[in-house]
């Protein structure tokens, strides 16, 4: 009940703010740490694989951000539910603060899969079902993030975003589906696929570190970006009112 | 007196009479027409991709009248009058989805044929992409509408429609463009495709009358 109590208050965005700002530093820090044993874990203590050689260091940094790119969506849906059901501003602020981190992230999974596939499969890109999924997710946030940027009042475009973001929640599973059918339909024979091997704790460890690391990393950078959105918008309405104290004669709108 | 959806329906059939409606038709001719300066004059390679090339054509095209689905409504106040209409939001947003779809997916549905002639598709293949895009044009249609509602009234609406909503149609374009080849998976890819239409027919009117009372609010 406490605890309860406790995260409830956090709705509050003025106490919301004050939060973030206590935590931040705290989160900083401890990302810090956990991504320096994570990395050095990673590069130095982890074997190299008998088969990759020293390429298999990438997943270090590839699951993770894939994981993340994938749990910034759920973020959002779960933020958007909030907008639309409470009305909640603060869940917007959430759901506006993840879009981009959950980009970037989607952007470094592409990224450190191509450097990854470049000499595992002897070509930057393959239209794996992994792959390209992931590109469409990719795809997903910018265009969610365009809605965004196209609207002005952040009233219509929390909304706006929020429907977007729960039709393409329903869609997500289906286009998964979708792409792994096609795949397999035109399975391509350049692709050599390793068999999937149990992972060596040796392997398994620096990696769930390196995840919680990146999962530390993320949940810092998205109070910080939810922090300075809600210090947006409260400069916004305070330019409104100056504004409309200027025009005071006048009636508003 | 007609019922508030007949009205709808009539309504957008006489305006879309007065033009615009048999662009599509020419853009997805356009198209059709590109891919051969593209890859070559190779009618047995136009034959392999002509699907392909429909699908792609047809998918385009459908974009094309979505950013006035709702737009030209809002300018002219009727969307108000639609969402004070004696009935709900949703069917009367499904009202107008089936009128966009007679008005420019039908034409291209019935012009893929023809256009396919010209890439060399046999008879057979030309009426499987004529059934797959029978059920595939709807299903666009329903998730453009929801690409129409959100971006109702922005200045830029009618670049961004595109970029929301084709993500989210490759579900449709994967298994329409197996539905339309030659096969053993066809046919269960035509049963999919049909399960995705009448998914996205519930789909596309809640989210798209969800956005217009957003709008409203």
């Amino acid at each position: 009940m406490g605890l309860i109590s406790a995260v409830s208050s956090l709705a509050n965005p003025a106490r919301f703010a004050a939060f973030a700002t206590k935590a931040l530093p705290w989160l900083a820090g401890l990302s810090a740490a956990l991504l320096a044993v994570g990395l050095y874990m990673a590069l130095f203590v982890a074997p190299a694989d008998y088969q990759q050689g020293e390429t298999v260091r990438i997943m270090f940094l590839h699951v993770p951000s894939a994981w993340l790119g994938m749990m910034a969506y759920v973020i959002m849906a779960v933020a958007s539910i909030g907008v639309l059901v409470w009305r909640h501003p603060v869940a917007d602020v959430s759901a506006k603060a993840a879009a981009p981190l959950g980009a970037a992230f989607t952007f470094l999974a592409l990224a450190t899969g191509s450097l990854w596939g470049k000499p595992m499969w002897g070509t930057w890109w393959v239209w794996d079902a992994r792959l390209t999924s992931f590109l469409i997710l990719f795809l997903m946030y910018l265009g969610l993030m365009a809605l965004r940027s196209a609207m002005e009042e952040p009233s219509r475009a929390a909304k706006a975003c929020a429907i977007l973001t729960l039709v393409g929640s329903v869609n997500i599973p289906i286009i998964k589906f979708s792409v792994d059918w096609w795949n397999t339909l035109h399975q391509p024979a350049s692709v050599i696929r390793a068999g999937k091997p149990t992972m060596d704790p040796s392997i398994l460890t620096p990696l769930l570190i390196c995840a919680i690391a990146f999962t530390v990393l993320f949940v810092t950078l998205h109070l910080a970006g939810m922090r300075t959105e809600l210090v947006r918008r409260r400069l916004r309405t305070l330019r409104i009112t100056t504004a409309s104290a200027a025009l005071a004669p006048e009636p508003a709108e | 007196m007609r019922s508030a959806h007949a009205a709808l329906f009539t309504r957008d059939l006489a305006l879309a009479r007065g033009g615009g409606a048999g662009l599509g038709v020419v853009f997805f001719l356009l198209v059709v027409t590109l891919t051969p300066f593209a890859v070559g004059p190779d009618l047995a390679l136009l034959r392999r991709i002509g699907p392909a090339i429909l699908w792609l054509g047809a998918l385009l095209a459908t974009l094309l009248g979505l950013d006035r689905l709702l737009q030209a409504d809002h300018e002219d106040g009727s969307l108000d009058l639609i969402a004070l209409a004696p009935a709900g939001l949703e069917t009367m947003v499904a009202t107008k989805i089936l009128a966009h779809w007679v008005t420019t997916g039908l034409p291209l549905v019935i012009a893929a044929p023809l256009f396919g002639v010209m890439l060399d598709l046999s008879p057979d293949a030309l009426g499987r992409v004529a059934l797959a895009l029978a059920l595939g044009t709807p299903a666009m249609a329903s998730l453009g509408a929801v690409g129409a509602a959100l971006t109702v009234g922005l200045r830029r609406g009618g670049l961004l429609v595109p970029v929301l909503i084709l993500p989210l149609a490759i579900p449709v374009l994967i298994f329409g463009v197996s539905a339309s080849a030659e096969g053993a998976e066809a046919g269960g890819a035509l049963t999919v495709l049909a399960g995705l239409a009448l998914g996205y027919a519930v789909l596309g009117p809640f989210s798209a009358a969800a956005a217009l009372r957003a709008l409203r609010d």
